[in-house]
């Protein structure tokens, strides 16, 4: 079977989606502290799942032959939801330094 | 007028709601919409003690390109972050840039702080609406005035135009 334009597309966008993803697991294993390892992964899920949401949208399309737009959900569910956890943990993670600067503890 | 406030709180999140449902499962059937409908009037019903009030949107073209200027922001700047990430850790300028805002909704500095968390190399740590002020992670800043200005002038003031608050 020969290497469809689609295909070529999807094996791109798949591609340069789980580059990112991974570049943010890297960012989250190298970066010196916590509010900077914060950003690795919520940048992962904006423009890795991004792209890898893109190439399955171009996937089903191409193969039922009718536009898939369910994909679409879940970059906007991710899309709201990212920056609200990204906000809770570190918020989380400012109360407990304030509490540990107030003489809890640790090393 | 008591339908309006009662039984529908938000009409464009019903809505909004109502087609996703129908989205996300995929087939156009009467069932669905009808289901779809029922978690759209539903959901506004639970959430409302929740809710903050909404300015009304006056510039809904402006709003569209904002949106594209973000999505084109979050490439860019995700490749930024990549080269960041990858290289050196050691020269990395990482800083807490404190943002004076201008907006008085809380509704829009929320979409303003969403914004900054979802454009790469920042994150949004906390918003103080009485003292005006949003507290801002960046990774590498080294100007921290030029990236406080940079978010002000690509977002903010947007963002004030589209909602004139």
């Amino acid at each position: 079977m020969p290497v469809s334009p689609a295909d070529l597309l999807v094996s791109l966008l798949l591609l340069v989606g789980s580059g990112f993803a991974l570049v943010g697991s890297i960012g989250l294993a190298r970066l010196p502290d916590f509010m900077t390892r914060l950003h690795g992964p919520t940048k992962a899920t904006t423009l890795g799942v991004g792209a890898i949401v893109i190439a399955d949208m171009v996937h089903t399309s191409v193969t039922t032959g009718r536009l898939s737009l369910q994909e679409l959900a879940i970059s906007l569910f991710l899309f709201i939801t990212a920056p609200v956890s990204a906000h809770v943990l570190a918020k989380a993670a400012l109360a407990s330094q304030a509490r540990r600067a107030a003489g809890r503890s640790s090393d | 007028m008591k339908l309006r406030t009662g039984l529908l709180p938000q009409p464009v999140m019903t809505l909004l709601i109502t087609f996703l449902w129908v989205v996300i499962v995929s087939r156009f059937t009467l069932g669905s919409l009808v289901m779809g409908a029922l978690v759209g009037l539903a959901v506004p019903l639970l959430v409302r003690a929740f809710w903050v009030d909404r300015p009304v949107m006056r510039r809904p073209l402006l709003a569209l390109g904002l949106l594209a200027r973000v999505l084109g922001d979050i490439v860019v700047a995700n490749i930024e972050v990549a080269r960041l990430v990858l290289g050196p850790t050691a020269r990395l300028r990482p800083t807490w840039l404190d943002l004076p805002l201008e907006l008085e909704s809380p509704y829009v500095a929320t979409i303003l702080c969403s914004i900054v968390s979802l454009t790469p190399g920042t994150v949004s740590v906390d918003i103080d609406m009485a003292g005006r002020r949003a507290r801002i992670h960046a990774l590498n800043a080294p100007d921290p005035e030029a990236a406080i200005a940079t978010i002000k002038r690509r977002y903010e003031a947007p963002l004030k135009e589209i909602f004139r608050c």
